[in-house]
């Protein structure tokens, strides 16, 4: 398929691409052998974050590198490191009470409600919502609209309060999961089971059993509707 | 919206979707499944492997792009570097911050060890960050380890080590629970209960998952762990080559800085490699579902200080790799789709498997129907067939696609396909490297004191594996290498550090006549675009 060429210009220097390359792929197609910004290529793992500005427009906007097509007239920076603040804290340990985000991460407490921080989020997520949400220590509400936080934290570099949300939104889901979400009843026996060794006798002897003997089973065994 | 050239194929599909999501399509007996395979899978095309020369596996079969690596030039030899006064020293030396490195790494602290890890990019540019669809563990009633057993061996061609295999299913639960208690959020019901799912093979439900950013949470909370436990990392930190002692046991890495090419030497009691898979290598001209880093790395490192591989000739191909648009080519398409009840139909809208077979089977079967069968959908860049994911609301649901498959969704809505009501195009994707690294029950390699454990390991899945049984393994022998090596160093006093096995291994390299300019491991992918660049002396 013929591709149009379009120019973008990266760190200000003009090169020409075809239009349907993403950020990053057009990166490499001007030369550039990446070695930081870049990790899963397919929008997991926050390394690619990335500035732009098309030439003409105010707007400036953040991006995933991997996940964004080039367009005409696009002034790329690219955002491969941000100075975030990871706090230190012993999972079993910590309660999960609101007095705890007061003291590991008082800073989420200066938000000023701009909401740039969810502009900029390229996974769409509410961000400035679930720092509220933090604030008030309800970490299942902080966890569940923060779930799909890729941590790339383009949010963060756009807080006028300094704040590391994608940090505070890990503590909120460790602790969720941790603490407030309902155990699992079926888990804990089974596990229980395994250590009292129930199943040791039965696994001897399956794996006692000859290849054949274990083809005759596999390709009989039941399988669950 | 798709262009207008799909959509006499698209109307077919639709027309027959009714009718498609309610059949239960004939599952294939085991002979028919032999006869595919070795008429379609990848890895019985012959012309695409070669015997190895040199080293523990010479005679084996291997991809010529691994080969290639296996018997290449080392980057470092003896003499490059100062092994008297080493830049670090470690008991246990982790090489790799995925999820295996990151179990180990957490382990062999509790167990009392001084504990690093160096890696190739940043701690979760990783294989384990990309898993959506989920992990399996035999903990609810109606399964049990056995049941598990039988598909995980089963589904492996029975060509796993059992006892590996028996150690997986084992330890499954406790694993869970591990995972749950670090904060993991799996996906339950008000009562605690585990959302459970079926995948590729799998006789029980038994597939856990963080929606479908499975491997996202559990990788993200194993990092967040070793950040809380302050053990050191080195990112941006290639092995280049690992270092022994002069009894042969290995006592650390030489490692570069992916930055500035600085060499740097870390002297240890014991290694554990955990540097992932090797979708970048491209076998075969396949795109890949991998990370930028998952270039066998370890695999090299392993072979030349003479650990021995196991089914390196296995790999996986993802049955469903995006096939369209370009931009996503290769991208995976969770197995999840197929679970939640989405069939493959070709380019007249016809079923043509079933949808959860093993992969191998799922992929060939896709390579027949759209080779041999003329059956497939031409994209533009090659050919595919439709996954019918808007069967998944018909049968569960409005709202289950977002609800359940969030990422997926957003993977194609940003691309202006909505996949709850068009379907998408898929093809096989190169995925998952199925052997590598021999191990014993305590992870150990050929090599004293070398251990390994996740995907760079051979031996677990056999020749297949299952979905969700590779974020189980990495959990599994990731923790288990860990406690293991955080043992091992209490007694282990190793001697003077030497490369003499690099110069060894050159020396085999002459004596079997391969004469090669490549250097291995591969470390990254080249994408550079093909031209004139200059390649001389780096300026000092
Ligand atoms: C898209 C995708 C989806 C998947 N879905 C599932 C699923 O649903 N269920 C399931 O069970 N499995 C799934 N898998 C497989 C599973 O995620 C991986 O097999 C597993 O996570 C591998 O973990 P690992 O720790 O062994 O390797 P990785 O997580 O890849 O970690 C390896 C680490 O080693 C580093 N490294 C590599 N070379 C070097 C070097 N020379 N020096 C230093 N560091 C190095 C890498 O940069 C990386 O950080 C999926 C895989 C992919 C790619
Ligand atoms: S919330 Fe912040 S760190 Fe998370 S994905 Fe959005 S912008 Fe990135
Ligand atoms: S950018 Fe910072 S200050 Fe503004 S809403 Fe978000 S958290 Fe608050
Ligand atoms: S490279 Fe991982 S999100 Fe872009």
């Amino acid at each position: 398929m013929d591709n149009k060429m379009v120019n973008i210009y990266l760190f200000g220097k003009k090169y020409e691409v075809p239009d349907n390359l993403t950020i990053m792929t057009a990166m490499e197609y001007a030369g550039y052998q990446l070695k930081r910004g870049c990790g899963c290529r397919n929008g997991f793992c926050g390394a690619c974050a990335t500035i732009y500005r098309i030439a003409g427009q105010q707007e400036l906007k953040m991006c995933l590198a991997c996940q964004t097509k080039v367009e005409d007239n696009m002034y790329v920076a690219t955002l491969p490191f941000f100075p975030l603040v990871k706090q230190i804290y012993d999972i079993e340990k910590v309660k999960p009470e609101q007095q705890l985000m007061m003291q590991l991460y008082p800073e989420i407490y200066a938000c000023i409600g701009c909401n740039a921080c969810t502009k900029a989020c390229p996974q769409g997520l509410n961000t400035m919502q679930y720092i509220a949400y933090a604030q008030r220590g309800d970490f299942a509400k902080c966890a569940e609209l923060s779930f799909d936080c890729v941590m790339c934290g383009i949010c963060s570099s756009r807080c006028p309060a300094g704040i590391s949300h994608p940090q505070v939104a890990m503590l909120a889901r460790r602790l969720n999961g941790r603490y407030l979400e309902p155990e699992s009843g079926h888990l804990e026996k089974r596990v229980k089971e395994i250590w009292n060794g129930d199943y040791q006798q039965a696994m001897k002897d399956l794996m006692s059993k000859s290849d054949d003997e274990l083809k005759e089973l596999y390709n009989n065994r039941v399988i669950e509707k | 919206m798709y262009p207008e050239k799909f959509q006499e194929s698209i109307r077919k599909v639709e027309a027959r979707r009714k009718e498609n999501a309610a059949m239960e399509p004939v599952r294939m007996t085991a002979d028919e499944k032999d006869a595919l395979l070795k008429a379609y899978h990848p890895d019985y095309r012959e012309d695409q492997f070669e015997k190895l020369k040199v080293g523990v596996n010479a005679g084996d079969k291997a991809p010529h792009e691994l080969a290639d690596m296996l018997q290449a030039h080392a980057r470092v030899h003896e003499g490059d570097v100062d092994l008297e006064h080493p830049d670090f020293e470690t008991d246990v030396l982790i090489i790799g911050g995925g999820g295996a490195g990151c179990s180990a790494a957490n382990e062999a602290d509790e167990a009392g060890a001084k504990v690093m890890i160096c890696t190739k990019l940043r701690p979760g540019d990783a294989n384990t960050m990309m898993a959506e669809g989920g992990i399996q563990a035999a903990d609810k009633e109606g399964d049990s380890p056995m049941q598990h057993f039988l598909d995980a061996y089963g589904g492996g061609h029975f060509a796993a080590k059992k006892e590996l295999v028996a150690k997986l299913v084992t330890e499954a639960p406790e694993d869970i629970q591990w995972l749950n208690r670090l904060g993991v959020e799996f996906d339950k019901t008000d009562d605690g209960t585990m959302i459970t799912t079926h995948g590729g093979g799998t006789s029980r439900k038994r597939m856990h998952a963080c929606r479908d950013y499975t491997g996202m949470e559990i990788m993200r909370t194993l990092r967040d762990e070793v950040l809380n436990r302050k053990i050191p990392i080195l990112d941006f930190t290639a092995a280049i080559e690992i270092i022994k002692d002069e009894e042969g046991r290995a006592s650390g890495a030489v490692f570069i800085n992916m930055e500035t090419d600085e060499l740097i030497v870390v002297r240890a009691k014991a290694v554990i490699l955990a540097t992932g898979g090797a979708g970048r290598m491209h076998y075969q001209g396949f795109p890949t579902s991998n990370h930028y880093g998952a270039t066998a790395d370890g695999l090299v490192l392993g072979y030349r200080a003479g650990a021995k591989l196991l089914y390196e000739d296995t790999l996986q191909y993802h049955p469903t790799g995006a096939a369209y648009p370009e931009q996503i080519f290769g991208a995976l398409v969770t197995e999840k789709v197929r679970s939640l009840g989405a069939k493959l139909v070709n380019c007249d809208g016809e079923v043509f498997v079933h949808p959860l077979e093993t992969r191998d089977v799922e992929a060939a079967a896709i390579i027949r129907e759209t080779g041999d069968r003329g059956k497939g959908v031409d994209t533009g860049h090659g050919k595919a067939v439709w996954l019918d994911s808007p069967m998944i609301d018909l049968i569960n649901g409005e709202g289950t696609i977002e609800a359940r498959i969030p990422a997926m969704y957003r993977m194609f809505e940003k691309r202006g396909i909505d996949m709850r009501k068009e379907p998408i195009l898929v093809y096989p994707t190169l995925h998952y490297q199925n052997g590598g690294l021999e191990i014993n029950t305590d992870c150990m390699t050929t090599v004293e004191n070398l251990y390994a454990a996740g995907e760079v390991t051979g031996g677990v899945h056999g020749r297949n594996r299952l979905m969700g049984n590779s974020l189980l393994d990495v959990i599994v022998f990731g923790r288990d290498a860990g406690r293991a090596a955080g043992q091992k160093v209490k007694e282990v006093k190793s001697g003077k550090l030497t490369l003499a096995h690099v110069t060894a291994f050159e020396e085999s390299i002459k004596e079997a006549g391969i004469s090669t300019q490549k250097v291995s491991p591969k470390l990254l992918p080249n994408y550079l675009r093909d031209r004139n660049v200059y390649d001389g002396p780096k300026i000092q």
